[in-house]
């Protein structure tokens, strides 16, 4: 049986691989060095490649963004860390007017290649100021990538991508699925930006998913399974670049289309996904698209009030039940 | 390196200076002529900062400004031609049209460019900083800013952060008494908003005259020193005036006119023609450096104006590193 890893460790692994491959990879963050991070999903870094390349913050997201920045514009590969999303607010002057626009403001004279990891998702009972899901923000935003893994290996091969690539990319690890386990990718293994999977072929309806919505959507898969229905389910991995072609090459296979989405519904990266397939698949569906994404409300603490708030597998169940009744 | 200034070096800054004053003169006359869209934030006044900053630097050190910061890109080495044509639309701009004026930039020659949100290139020029020193260089990196972006957080993260981790960077305020239209003094609570504040972060700092071309260039030379050879980031406030109002649509009534002629009176390039006398440099001399600067602006008003404008192909390029702006499959 092959070595398992947990999707925590992954994101170490992934940070790890990329910085004994290139000198020029460094983190920086609160508590990432020899606390190995609030997640623990710096721990080993500090241990290896020690306090230069792997640096403490003061609780300063500005100063860690935009100094991320600067190194990225004269050959330093950083890796920024925003301990959770919520907090990208304190610094979204970096992500919404100067990380993505640099190289276009400057007509091509430079580029910003660094990684913003950030721990994203609700589901953990942190309420309504740590437990956002917020790959929505990002994605309204031209000139970032922007990457959401599923799986400890995908976390290893997304990494490997996001590092490596020249344009910046924020990176959302997402905090319900930090225990799970998965095998352990070999060696240069590098899962390319904008390549979403099939997570599980099927024949009667698409679903999308990101993140944690993906094993959600497996769930309710399994369980409409019994009743002999079959779900396609694809994990997109990436907002941007959006692979909208195994979206719309599912629903050759499929006709029915379910997005499942953990940001709100209002402004939420499932209204891009339909408005594409309404436009350019139209004739491919049998159904009306729906989506499943967490209600329009902040997030409440207790789990009991959450759990009616965010995607559930019951809320996706009866979503398919509904659809497949076209 | 301690920063010695002889007649012909100062001489050269002073070309420089004239130089910037006149593009800038000629930016506002193209405003007005229809020729420069949007709006412009001119330095005219301020040339003395930059130039006696830049005649302190490496070449290869790194220069971070703000949207009012034709005389940084200038002063580094962009043309004046290439500065108008931006201004202009053209696609022979130093951005190739797509930045405008508050936005120049020339990374060749370190001038990493020009932020219109105040404050957030501190953070950005201390991270470049941090890359000079993991990559062991030598270089410093200078971020230029205005009095109104001392009350920022972002000034204060990126001072905190720089003294705690002693990069070689330097915060050079360019004090010109206002932010935009309300006296700096009646919303800060320090007399110095920049070089006062230095203290809290364990940072010395320095008010300069900033509109004496040496007594900038001998200070940003010691910082500057002081940075290279480890000792961290130093804070200078150079004090200065603007000619223009803070934009374009500012006509600037809300200076005292007796401050206006005190400043006047204290005009940068004024200033660097009587150290030139005191070095015993004749009059004609000055006078056919300021003759050479005209024409030179002249030429580069023509150039900018004969420019073609940019290919509509421009608006799609260089999102990403590779060139291009797809963002879906």
């Amino acid at each position: 049986m092959a070595d398992l890893i947990t999707y925590r460790d992954a994101v170490a692994e992934g940070i790890a691989r990329e910085m004994r491959r290139d000198p020029a990879v460094v983190c920086l963050g609160e508590d990432i060095g020899a606390a190995g991070g609030v997640f623990k999903t710096t721990v080993g870094l500090f241990a290896e490649f020690g306090p230069e390349r792997v640096r403490d913050t003061p609780i300063s997201e500005q100063a860690i963004v935009g100094m991320a920045m600067g190194a990225a514009m004269t050959g330093i590969r950083p890796v920024a860390e925003i301990m959770f999303s919520d907090f990208l607010a304190c610094c979204w002057d970096y992500l919404a007017n100067e990380i993505p626009k640099m190289r276009y403001m400057t007509g091509g004279q430079v580029t910003v290649p660094l990684v913003i990891r950030t721990a994203n998702g609700g589901g953990l009972g942190f309420g309504a100021q740590h437990s956002q899901a917020v790959e929505n923000w990002a994605l309204t935003v031209p000139g970032l990538k922007v990457a959401a893994p599923a799986t400890p290996a995908d976390v290893i091969g997304l990494m490997a991508a996001a590092i490596r690539s020249d344009d910046p990319v924020v990176f959302f690890e997402h905090k319900g699925l930090m225990a799970g386990r998965g095998a352990v990718p070999p060696d240069g293994h590098v899962v390319p930006l904008g390549q979403a999977a099939v997570a599980r072929p099927g024949s009667d309806l698409t679903v999308v998913a990101l993140a944690a919505t993906v094993p959600i959507a497996l769930a309710a898969a399994e369980e409409v399974d019994a009743a002999g229905v079959s779900v396609e389910v694809i994990d997109l991995r990436c907002l941007v670049p959006l692979d909208m072609a195994s979206v719309l090459a599912s629903l050759q296979r499929t006709s029915r289309l379910l997005i499942v989405e953990e940001n709100p519904l209002q402004g939420g990266w499932g209204g891009t996904v339909a408005s594409i397939v309404a436009d350019e698949g139209f004739e491919l569906l049998d159904a009306p698209i729906r989506r499943v994404a967490a209600e329009c409300v902040p997030l409440p603490f207790a789990d009991a009030l959450e759990d009616e708030v965010i995607p559930t597998t019951a809320k996706v169940v009866a979503a398919i039940r509904t659809l497949l009744q076209y | 390196m301690t920063v010695s200034i002889d007649a012909p070096e100062l001489l050269r800054l002073y070309e420089q200076m004239a130089v910037i004053r006149g593009t800038e003169k000629a930016a506002h006359d193209a405003f007005l002529a229809g020729l420069v869209k949007g709006t412009t934030h001119l330095a005219a006044g301020h040339e003395a900062v930059a130039v006696g900053a830049s005649a302190a630097l490496r070449p290869d050190d790194y220069v971070f400004a703000t949207y009012r910061g034709h005389h940084h890109a200038m002063a580094r080495g962009a043309s004046p031609a290439e500065c108008l044509a931006e201004l202009m639309s053209k696609a022979t701009g130093v951005c190739k049209a797509k930045g405008g004026s508050m936005h120049l930039t020339k990374a060749s020659a370190g001038m990493l460019g020009s932020y219109a949100i105040v404050g957030a290139h501190l953070p950005i020029a201390a991270g470049a900083a941090w890359s000079a020193s993991l990559r062991g260089t030598g270089q410093v990196a200078v971020a230029f800013f205005g009095d109104g972006a001392t009350n920022i957080g972002a000034f204060h993260e990126a001072l905190n952060l720089a003294s705690v981790w002693s990069l070689p960077v330097l915060f050079v305020c360019e004090n010109n008494l206002y932010m935009e239209y309300t006296p700096i003094g009646s919303v800060t609570a320090a007399d110095h908003p920049a070089a006062d504040r230095a203290a809290s972060y364990r940072l010395p700092a320095q008010v300069v005259d900033g509109n004496d071309v040496v007594a900038v260039a001998e200070a940003v030379g010691r910082a500057a020193d002081r940075a290279r050879s480890g000792g961290g980031p130093t804070v200078l406030e150079a004090e200065t005036y603007r000619h223009f109002g803070h934009s374009r649509t500012d006509p600037a009534t809300y200076r005292p006119a007796d401050e206006v002629e005190a400043w006047l009176n204290r005009d940068p390039l004024d200033i660097a023609r009587r150290r030139l006398a005191d070095l015993g440099v004749p009059q004609e001399d000055m006078d056919a450096v300021a003759a050479r600067a005209a024409s030179a602006v002249a030429a580069a008003v023509a150039e900018a104006k004969a420019a073609p404008g940019p290919d509509p192909a421009q608006a799609f390029a260089d999102v990403w590193a590779d060139g291009g702006y797809q963002w879906r499959t």
